[in-house]
């Protein structure tokens, strides 16, 4: 991708020490160590099976590892053991600091409830109760991801998947976190539905600065999204580098056969 | 080093896993240095790994064995052992790259495509465009062109954009991949001139061409990659 994130920033938000986690006798995923910078995202590749879902849960703190630790520097610049944290602290990370964007938007939004309040809602669970300005944000947040305002009062459950998906990001986005974790963002979509979408995220993320974490099968995301990418296989990262650098000039054999199994535009 | 690019024995293999393992040698005893304000044009046949070098010292490709010194915000960072962010970092304030072809981003106007890199760096959107605007017209690209995302362009019209692109930026390293390959006499010659403010300006450059007659403009030094001629 050609929009480059502020590197000087030394301090990393997110580091990963040896995780692991098993399902019974399923070790799915190994001895996973790397640190993630403020402004930088990460994309993590790999076939169904291959662990990375596991791994995503296991950094957003939603499985707890078997082996090794996830650390995660709060807004008061210390790094903490996300094992360690406190309830507030947990409800802290996960209403405002952070976003999941889950492949189903059905998972991550209230499918019954309108627009607006699914969007509000993120803001009133930080203590905004000023009815005016969270709908005039909300309004706000539903141009940015390019939804008509003119849907606001209408509930999810009657949009396109394109624009669920959309929907989930403005959700996501209205705290201002620092990290995003997405899961197959574009998963399910048509494909001139994805690269909007794809250029939709890519550009509030330029925008924002923010911090990611993005699982996906498909390289063209990764190298359209990503500055970094973790090559993983049997629940172990087996080549890691620049997104560039790694579709480009693959090194393990299983990363040249994913890359040469891509079909040319 | 007073130089702002210095490689030393670089090497570079290509380990072909699905054909069996074979291995392809690209490059080895890869040393060659360019001065600010210099041109160095690469020559060889096709296939000698002139491409392969510009990606190398663009990070682009990994260097399996040897050195890529780069003068980077005043010290030298051995772009063959970089971190990915130090690289990033590189990329971002030191070395552009114009390749023959346009990567397209959907739906973002040939007027942004071309002044990104100056936003990126923190100068303000207004003078950006500003000085996008000036590029495009010396490239001969029609203003009204400008709000159009360059997806549709031709291969020629597609190729300046990606010329103003490289060139807006005050980077002090630019390497440039036949960056004259599908343009016409009138636009071959803006691109000469360009390179010439650039070496004024004391930016090192690094280039490819195969037009005997460009290259004999341009170049201030040659570098005969043959020398270069991993191939057992």
């Amino acid at each position: 991708m050609s929009e480059l994130a502020n590197f000087d920033d030394d301090q990393p938000l997110l580091v990963a020490e040896g995780l692991g986690k098993n399902y019974g006798r399923l070790a799915a995923c190994r001895d996973v160590s790397f640190a993630l910078y403020p402004g930088e995202v990460l994309a993590i590749v790999g076939e169904s099976g291959s662990g990375k879902s596991t791994l995503l849960q296991l950094l957003s703190a939603q499985l707890a590892p078997r082996a090794g630790r996830v650390s995660y520097r709060m807004r008061d610049g210390v790094l903490r053991d996300l094992a360690e944290l406190g309830e507030a602290e947990r409800r802290f990370l996960f209403r405002t600091d952070w976003g999941f964007v889950h492949q189903d938007p059905a998972q991550g939004l209230r499918m019954g409830v309108s627009a607006g309040a699914n969007v509000g809602e993120r803001l009133m669970a930080v203590g905004w109760n000023h009815y005016g300005r969270i709908r005039d944000t909300a309004s706000t947040w539903l141009d940015r991801v390019e939804i008509d305002i003119g849907r606001i009062d209408d509930a999810p459950k009657t949009y396109s998947g394109g624009m669920r998906q959309r929907l989930q990001i403005a959700r996501n986005l209205v705290t201002e976190p620092r990290l995003v974790f997405m899961d197959e963002p574009t998963g399910g979509l048509d494909v001139s539905v994805q690269a909007r979408l794809l250029d939709l995220m890519r550009n509030l993320v330029g925008e924002l600065g923010l911090a990611a974490i993005v699982v996906t099968h498909d390289l063209a995301v990764a190298r359209l999204l990503s500055h970094r990418v973790m090559v993983m296989k049997g629940g172990r990262v087996i080549e890691t580098g620049l997104t560039d650098q790694v579709l480009d000039d693959p090194r393990e054999p299983y990363t040249q056969l994913l890359v040469s199994s891509i079909l040319p535009p | 080093m007073t130089a702002m690019i210095e490689l030393a024995n670089a090497e570079k293999t290509f380990t072909m896993h699905l054909q069996g393992g074979v291995e392809l040698p690209v490059v080895r005893g890869v040393s060659f240095h360019v001065e600010p304000g210099e041109c160095v044009v690469l020559s060889g046949p096709s296939g000698a790994g002139k491409s392969s070098i510009l990606k190398m010292i663009f990070g682009n490709y990994r260097c399996d064995s040897g050195r890529i010194g780069i003068r980077h915000q005043g010290k030298v960072v051995d772009l063959a052992t970089a971190e990915p962010r130090q690289v990033l970092s590189i990329r971002r304030s030191t070395i552009g790259y114009v390749s023959q072809f346009l990567r397209a981003v959907p739906r973002v106007a040939t007027i942004d495509v071309v002044a990104e890199p100056l936003i990126v760096n923190g100068v303000a959107r207004e003078e950006a465009r500003e000085r996008a605007g000036r590029l495009l017209r010396r490239l001969n690209i029609p203003e009204r062109l400008w709000t159009l995302p360059p997806s549709t362009f031709s291969g020629g019209e597609q190729q300046r954009v990606n010329i103003a692109r490289g060139f807006i930026s005050d980077l002090p390293i630019l390497l440039l991949d036949e960056p004259t390959a599908s343009l016409d006499a009138a636009n071959r010659a803006v691109v000469v001139e360009l390179i010439a403010e650039k070496k004024t300006k004391g930016v090192a450059m690094v280039a490819i061409v195969h037009d005997d007659e460009i290259r004999h403009l341009i170049a201030d030094r040659i570098v005969d990659v043959t020398s270069f001629a991993a191939a057992a």
